[in-house]
């Protein structure tokens, strides 16, 4: 037990390149054993890095499968403007499912007041229209390291009918390989980072000199602080009489609903910057900037139960 | 910065031990210790008075809260400068062994954790075979908890022989030993002053430095299973995508497409890497080739170099497997076997030992194998698979069992060793003929029927079937029993688990051979109706009535491909020149023509009474032969 560390010589794989050959290989495995895939897609930088890996699995062909992106109603607008920009660049096809429509149609009921967001409403959306589209895999950009329910979760995450999780019954997962065989009406959900981190990502996003909407970066913004969370100001989020609105530099570490979704103060305005940041946070993505999380120990579990990605 | 300039291993571990040996707590300091554990999430698990329980951390789902249990994997991150690490910390439970098997499939060390007062427990045992049948490269024992036998160098030398002791009886294996006390820090990151006896190393200095060995990156080695192969356009070729368990790929090799055995050139490799042009494991790849040869997913892609070795087409499979199923496994069941991007459908030929995981011994000739029973058992495939052993390569050794029925992963298994079937010549040694208590003779004799085979071979549309169906009902009408095999009816069921791959047709001959065989020996005149491209193949036919003593007649139907295909009533023909269909033979598979039939014609222009006629007649001549 002496040996040093390897160089990365032909024979060794770099970790990053090592990551990314498994992702592709789990997204070649799907498409050729499912119908119907389709990618998640916010917006957000796992979702722009999982989309990079799926161009990549393809090229030079198109994605063989559509974008779907389930818009709460509440984003930012730089990252509405990124989405758009970004997917008519490579010519994707993009679906959109709204949660506003599920609202209208009364799919689901929206509950007033502060602190509520339309997070958990988005399942309902999700579950609909991957029902409409008869989608039988759904792409998304989850990762283990994200949260304690997360990290128990399955690289092909096999859901029932209802699109329901049951940790309890899990498909064994050894090696690569992965069971992609289901019934009519069932669903698999994909997640080909799920051995990455936040510091993988950022990393990825530095080596494949990937663009990201401009939130992520240090930049000022009107924000106020709401049970520990730094919200940004919008017609969503409005500040009680209380909460007192300050101009701040701030960045966002993640990309959500902007009525959950916190700020966290910053001078990185670059990605070396932005990682050299991450590489000392104490505290980690969700915890600091995730509202949604923090309402039960449990509560990503019962939202992944119901259908959640 | 340093983080992002250097290029860094991936290093992948997992965790297995007993209920209560303190996994948990060994993974919450190890991510505690190397500053991997964000405040929020230590909060999460820190009570009133400051007391955090790290067990707390790894235990994700409510039901694991509430049982203080793990039940499934929980992957975990850390890194330090050299190496980042993903932590599979698996279930001790026994009712979850099949997921610490899935946890520990892929990684490079085991690290086994044994209660310092305990010592060495059932699951201990079982988790070490589990690890070694894995081929996990690096085993460490953890001596935990030893804060609670007071530091005391007597007791962990105890537990240290009894571990040494275990790792003889998995082979000699080497194996690491480590006094560890999780809940205070003793030897996980940091040493320990409590155990001025222990001169080694700690557990994260023994994870920083233990060497990797990375696959082979032998050029004439490789092994590339083709996963999905994108359709060419008008501007594209065809490409195929993949990724290397072995070997290496780079722009002007020779490959060969295996099972078909075709040989082409790469002519451009996207290593999706912009800085690497040679390709190695476990890289992820799409490629295109000089000729335009069928390769599809479940192909495997070797070298073509003179020195390189290629797995054998093999329909038989040795193997060790864990069962994961709440169902017993049992002789003759059927499954799905998934070995790389390949499924095929398999019989489990025989059970050969369960391993008892009290005492590692093995048992021969179980009658089944249960939930978390590790097993030796033979499988027979329907089509071939091209595997090597699991000692020599992870990924082209491995596979999972899937139950047909609900889809559910039942099995997982290594390869130890794989053999090329030939068909009708494989002996077995544990099955029997069983005679009837009657003679040939006497049962010919008594219904007055004599069984003799006729098989009619040529291409799609020759008129086979046509001449097969009137000699059918002439020899019925004439008082005999006669009966037809034709090639669809017995795809409808006989072989409905074929395709029409060369391997899966000869093994669709070698099954209706087998059939008109006992037809034959009932006293039936079975007549086959089969296009049969390949000598070799009715050749098997041939030996297996004539090796019974029974008449075999080979009637090639020699009607021209041009006839066949204006003829064309299933549209196959057509269907093959709109490049919708593949492998019609007389197109783009070969007809090989019988050298010696005894009797041959074109069914063009003619009399199909007279056809009748002229096989009728040899076949009183044959059956004069006989007699």
């Amino acid at each position: 037990m002496t040996a040093a560390p390897h160089a990365d010589t032909d024979a060794h794989v770099d970790e990053l390149r090592a990551l990314e050959a498994e992702a592709v290989h789990i997204i070649r495995e799907v498409v050729a054993e499912l119908e119907r895939p389709v990618l998640l897609f916010s917006a957000g930088k796992d979702s722009i890095v999982l989309l990079r890996l799926a161009e990549k699995a393809f090229r030079p062909s198109p994605l063989p499968f559509p974008v779907l992106h389930v818009d709460t109603g509440h984003n930012f607008p730089e990252v509405i403007d990124f989405r758009d920009h970004r997917l008519a660049e490579d010519g994707h096809r993009l679906i959109v499912a709204s949660v506003q429509e599920s609202i209208d149609k009364g799919r689901v009921t929206e509950t007033g007041g502060p602190g509520t967001s339309r997070n958990r409403l988005q399942t309902r959306t999700l579950l609909d229209a991957l029902e409409e589209h008869r989608f039988d895999a759904a792409f998304g950009g989850a990762r283990r390291d994200e949260e304690r329910a997360r990290a128990k979760e399955r690289v092909l995450s096999f859901r029932d009918e209802f699109g329901q999780w049951d940790p309890r019954s899990q498909r064994p997962e050894p090696w690569s390989l992965y069971n992609g065989r289901i019934r009519r009406g069932e669903q698999v959900r994909v997640f080909p980072l799920s051995n990455w981190t936040e510091l993988d990502i950022w990393r990825y996003v530095e080596l494949e000199k990937l663009a990201l909407p401009s939130i992520y970066f240090a930049h000022e913004r009107q924000v106020f602080e709401r049970d520990g969370i730094l919200l940004g100001l919008s017609e969503y989020t409005l500040p009680t009489e209380s909460e007192l609105v300050q101009r701040l530099r701030v960045r966002y570490r993640t990309v959500g609903d902007l009525t959950i979704t916190g700020a966290v103060r910053s001078d990185a305005d670059d990605v070396a910057g932005v990682i050299e940041e991450i590489a000392a946070a104490t505290v980690s993505e969700r915890g600091e900037t995730r509202a949604d999380d923090r309402t039960s120990v449990a509560a990503m579990e019962d939202r992944k139960r119901e259908g959640y990605f | 910065m340093t983080t992002t300039s250097r290029p860094r291993q991936l290093l992948r571990l997992a965790t297995a031990g007993s209920v209560d040996d303190g996994k948990s707590t060994l993974i919450g300091r190890l991510l505690h210790d190397t500053g991997s554990l964000p405040t929020d999430h230590l909060e999460a698990v820190t009570n009133a008075d400051g007391q955090a329980d790290l067990a707390a951390l790894s235990d994700g789902l409510r039901a694991e809260r509430e049982q203080g249990i793990t039940i499934d994997v929980a992957y975990r991150f850390f890194s330090t400068p050299t190496r980042s690490f993903v932590l599979a910390d698996t279930p001790g439970h026994e009712r979850y062994t099949r997921n610490m098997f899935t946890g520990a499939s892929n990684t490079h060390v085991a690290v086994l954790l044994v209660d310092a007062r305990t010592g060495v427990l059932r699951q201990t045992r079982r988790h070490a075979r589990i690890a070694d049948l894995l081929g996990v490269p690096h085993l460490v024992a953890v001596v935990n908890k030893i804060d609670l036998v007071d530091f005391d160098e007597t007791r962990f030398k105890e537990v240290e022989s009894e571990l040494g002791l275990l790792a003889q009886r998995l082979g000699g294996r080497d194996l690491t030993v480590i006094p560890v006390s999780a809940t205070r820090g003793d030897n996980v990151v940091t040493r320990s002053d409590s155990t001025p006896w222990y001169t080694g190393p700690t557990l994260l200095a023994y994870l920083e430095a233990v060497e990797l060995a990375a696959p082979s990156a032998v050029a004439s080695e490789l092994r590339l299973p083709i996963q999905w192969v994108a359709r060419p356009t008008d501007h594209q070729r065809r490409r195929y995508t993949g990724r290397l368990s072995a070997g290496t790929l780079s722009v002007g090799d020779e490959v060969l497409v295996l099972p078909a055995g075709s040989r082409s050139t790469v002519t451009a490799l996207d290593t999706l890497d912009p800085h690497r042009a040679v390709a190695v494991a476990p890289l992820s790849v799409s490629f295109e080739l000089a000729d335009d040869v069928d390769v599809a997913r479940g192909d495997l892609v070797v070298s073509a170099a003179t020195n390189a070795t290629a797995p054998v087409p093999a329909r038989e499979i040795d193997a060790t497997v864990c069962w994961l199923s709440e169902t017993p496994l049992r002789a003759g069941d059927r499954v799905a076997l998934k070995h790389t991007s390949r499924t095929v459908r398999a019989t489990v030929q025989e059970l050969h030992t369960r391993l008892d995981p009290e005492t590692l011994e093995e048992h021969d000739s179980p009658s089944e194998l249960a939930l978390n029973d590790i097993g030796r058992i033979t499988l027979r495939t329907s089509t071939v698979v091209l595997a090597d052993p699991y000692a020599t390569n992870r990924d082209a050794g491995a596979f999972i069992l899937i139950d047909e029925q609900s889809n559910d992963t039942v099995g997982a298994g290594t390869v130890s060793d794989t053999r090329e079937v030939v068909p009708g010549e494989q002996t077995r040694h544990d099955i029997k003929w069983h005679p009837s208590s009657l003679k040939r003779d006497r049962r010919w004799s008594a219904t007055g029927q004599r069984g003799a085979t006729i098989w009619l071979t040529g291409l799609p549309a020759s008129g086979k079937s046509t001449v097969a169906v009137a000699l059918e009902r002439t020899l019925v009408d004439a008082g005999r029993t006669a009966y037809l095999l034709d090639g669809d009816n017995v795809r409808h069921g006989i072989s409905d688990d074929l395709g029409f791959s060369p391997g899966d047709r000869a093994e669709n001959i070698r099954r209706v051979g087998h059939l008109t065989r006992l037809f034959a020996d009932a006293g039936v005149v079975a007549i086959a109706s089969m296009v049969s491209p390949l000598r070799s193949d009715r050749a098997i036919a041939r030996a297996l009535n004539e090796a019974a003593d029974l008449p075999f007649l080979e009637i090639h139907v020699s009607t021209p491909v041009d006839e066949c295909e204006r003829r064309d009533p299933k549209g196959l023909y057509a269907r093959a020149r709109a490049g919708e269909l593949r492998g019609l033979t007389g197109i783009d598979a070969p007809y090989e023509a019988p050298e010696n039939p005894d009797l041959a014609f074109d069914t063009t222009g003619a009399d199909l009474d007279d056809l009748v006629a002229r096989i009728l007649t040899e076949l009183a001549r044959h059956e004069g032969l006989q007699a």
